[in-house]
């Protein structure tokens, strides 16, 4: 049979571009339709790439056939394989929300747009294989997203927005410092090439230390999450999900390629590496606590994503728990995004976010009510869940390393976030006081509800899919110094071949 | 590097710092967003510079590079003055206070909850 060519490559990033500029021409009506084509076309597309790579293993596409450094290529292996499966995903669930809960009206037009952008830019950013060309991705992506964080012209949301696109361009313009000094030591931006001509040394770790320090802005890994909380907490849900699912996650994933694929031939990597670790194990303990303290529910569920992050640094300090990182990547961008479409139901039912007015709300909206609690299933750890394998494969990791203190904090944090969510269940399943019961509530579009349930289902049902999905996951081609003996052969990109 | 290549660095250097002081101490958001402009050029500067090679033509993919940085700047610069000037009309603020957490005070009313 004949496998899918290189270039299909390219159609994800220029289907939903194309897209978005129809959907300015033709209005909203058409840009929520092409929204959720567009998903469904990239779903099929990558059907189709999966089976190129399950066959032929990781391969590239130069563009315009010029190679790299002057060229662009484009690469596709497991890991952002699984993570362009995650973005289609979470956005066909979250365009299906919006189809309803944003609409083809005054909202909508400036609304799909910029929402069609962000998903062009997030897969560029994925398949892009060198340092520059991420940046242009992650850049493009934040502005869409910061536009619909504003969409309501809110005061709260306007300050947040304003707040993220100070940091995020702050935080940007570090990560080219980073990318400048790299590309004049080196000449290349290409992860292999760049990575493969770096010296050791004090101008290596300067580069290192800029990129690191921007992306982990962007990234809003503790203590540098403040901007998050407000701009994820007031954004429209559709929205909320997409940059607590996708796009904090991707400049992770940028952060994941400089680390593991550039071969950074510096000595003090270890201890770096430790370092980050341990701000995720402060991001962890602190958006937990902060979860507990939150009166509104979306602030309650965007700290949580404070806290959820800190998991992802983990491997930084223990390579072994890469499969677990990835998974619960994985895992929690499909939570997330069902639990911030949960809740934005429940706070359309109830017309406020305030948690003491949710007693009695399962009566109501059982469905968004059961959509909020597999995905918190999944983002406590229970099983069978994707929270549960990743949490597992994270503490087999550390309990192998004999890490005993990350094999506590992953304990605590479980724990932690059982405390903040059983918070919201306690509430909800209350019997509502007299005085509310006169208090009318609004029954959200089905739509609105299905697609919660969908991405939690997907949630729930990533616990049933883990050898399938942890094949795909291609390890990095040098995890740290120090990774543990007996991992499978490291896998090399071919830079420039066409 | 010859002396004015040194000159070219030493400039985006001070730039850079001025940026990011900038960005730091300003109070008001148009001071905060022409010091990011600052820091911004003090990058693309620096990126121009390091594509110097001597007599011979300059390095092209930095001038790509630069380019594409202008791009990218002068639309950031353009949403957040039209963030600017939502937040002014609505709030009639130009400053963001120190206060990352909403108030949790009567109704906090519902994002998205038209």
């Amino acid at each position: 049979m004949q496998l899918a060519p290189a270039e299909l490559l390219l159609s994800l990033v220029f289907a939903p571009l194309l897209a978005a500029i129809a959907a300015v021409m033709l209005g909203a009506r058409a840009g929520r339709l092409l929204a959720v084509m567009v998903c469904l076309v990239l779903a099929i597309q990558l059907l189709f790439l999966g089976q190129r790579f399950s066959a032929d293993g990781p391969f590239d596409l130069a563009l315009a056939g010029i190679a790299p450094p002057l060229g662009i290529r484009l690469a596709l292996d497991g890991l952002n394989l699984l993570l362009l499966w995650l973005v289609t995903l979470v956005y066909l669930g979250t365009s299906l929300h919006a189809w309803a809960s944003i609409g083809a009206g005054a909202r909508g037009t400036a609304f799909w747009p910029p929402w069609l952008l962000m998903l062009s830019a997030l897969n560029g950013l994925l398949l892009s294989g060198d340092l520059f060309t991420m940046y242009i991705g992650l850049e493009i992506a934040s502005l869409s997203g910061i536009s619909l964080i504003a969409l309501d012209r809110k005061a709260d949301a306007l300050r947040a927005a304003m707040r993220y696109l100070l940091l995020a361009m702050l935080g940007s313009l570090v990560y080219l410092l980073g990318v400048a000094v790299v590309y004049a030591i080196t000449g290349a931006l290409d992860f292999a090439l760049a990575g493969s001509r770096l010296p050791g040394g004090a101008v290596t770790i300067a580069a290192l230390l800029l990129m690191t320090g921007g992306l982990l802005l962007k990234s809003a890994i503790f203590p540098l999450h403040g901007w998050l909380p407000p701009a994820h907490g007031s954004a429209p849900p559709p929205e909320s999900a997409v940059l607590s699912a996708l796009l904090v996650k991707v400049s992770l994933y940028m952060l994941y390629r400089i680390w593991f694929w550039m071969e950074v031939p510096v000595a003090g990597l270890v201890s770096a590496g430790q370092l980050l670790a341990a701000m995720g194990a402060g991001a962890l303990v602190y958006g937990s606590i902060a979860a507990l303290r939150q009166q509104q529910l979306k602030y309650l569920v965007a700290y949580s994503t404070v806290a959820q992050l800190g998991y992802l640094m983990l491997v930084f300090a223990l390579p072994g728990a890469w499969q677990g990182t990835i998974y619960h990547l994985l895992a929690h961008g499909l939570a997330k995004a069902a639990m911030f479409l949960a809740a934005g139901n429940m706070i359309w039912a109830l017309g406020s976010d305030r948690l003491d007015r949710l007693p009695g709300l399962d009566r109501h909206i059982p469905a968004s009510v059961f959509a909020f609690a597999l995905a918190a299933v999944s983002l406590m750890g229970l099983p069978p869940s994707g929270g549960f394998t990743a949490k597992w494969l994270m503490l087999t990791a550390a309990w192998a390393a004999q890490a005993w203190v990350w094999v506590l904090l992953l304990l605590t944090g479980s724990l932690l976030t059982a405390a903040y969510l059983f918070r919201v269940f306690a509430l909800t399943f209350a019997p509502r006081s007299p005085r509310r019961r006169a208090q009318p509530v609004r029954r959200p579009h089905p739509l609105m509800e299905l697609s919660a349930l969908a991405l939690a289902m997907l949630a729930i049902g990533m616990g049933f899919s883990g050898t399938p999905l942890l094949d795909v996951l291609a390890l990095p081609p040098q995890l740290l110094p120090g990774a543990a003996p007996g991992l499978p052969a490291p896998l090399h990109l071919t830079p420039g071949a066409p | 590097m010859t002396a004015s290549l040194t000159l070219y660095m030493l400039a985006a250097s001070v730039l850079a710092g001025l940026g990011i002081y900038g960005v730091l101490i300003a109070g008001h958001l148009l001071r905060k967003l022409l010091a990011l402009n600052l820091l911004g050029m003090a990058v693309l500067l620096m990126l121009i510079t390091l594509g110097a090679r001597g007599t011979g033509a300059p390095d092209p993919v930095t001038q790509a590079m630069v380019i594409t940085g202008i791009i990218i700047s002068i639309s950031a610069t353009s949403l957040a003055l039209a963030l600017l000037l939502a937040l002014q009309r609505v709030t009639d603020e130009t400053h963001l206070d120190a206060e990352p957490l909403p108030p949790v005070g009567e109704d906090g009313d519902a994002a998205g909850s038209r």
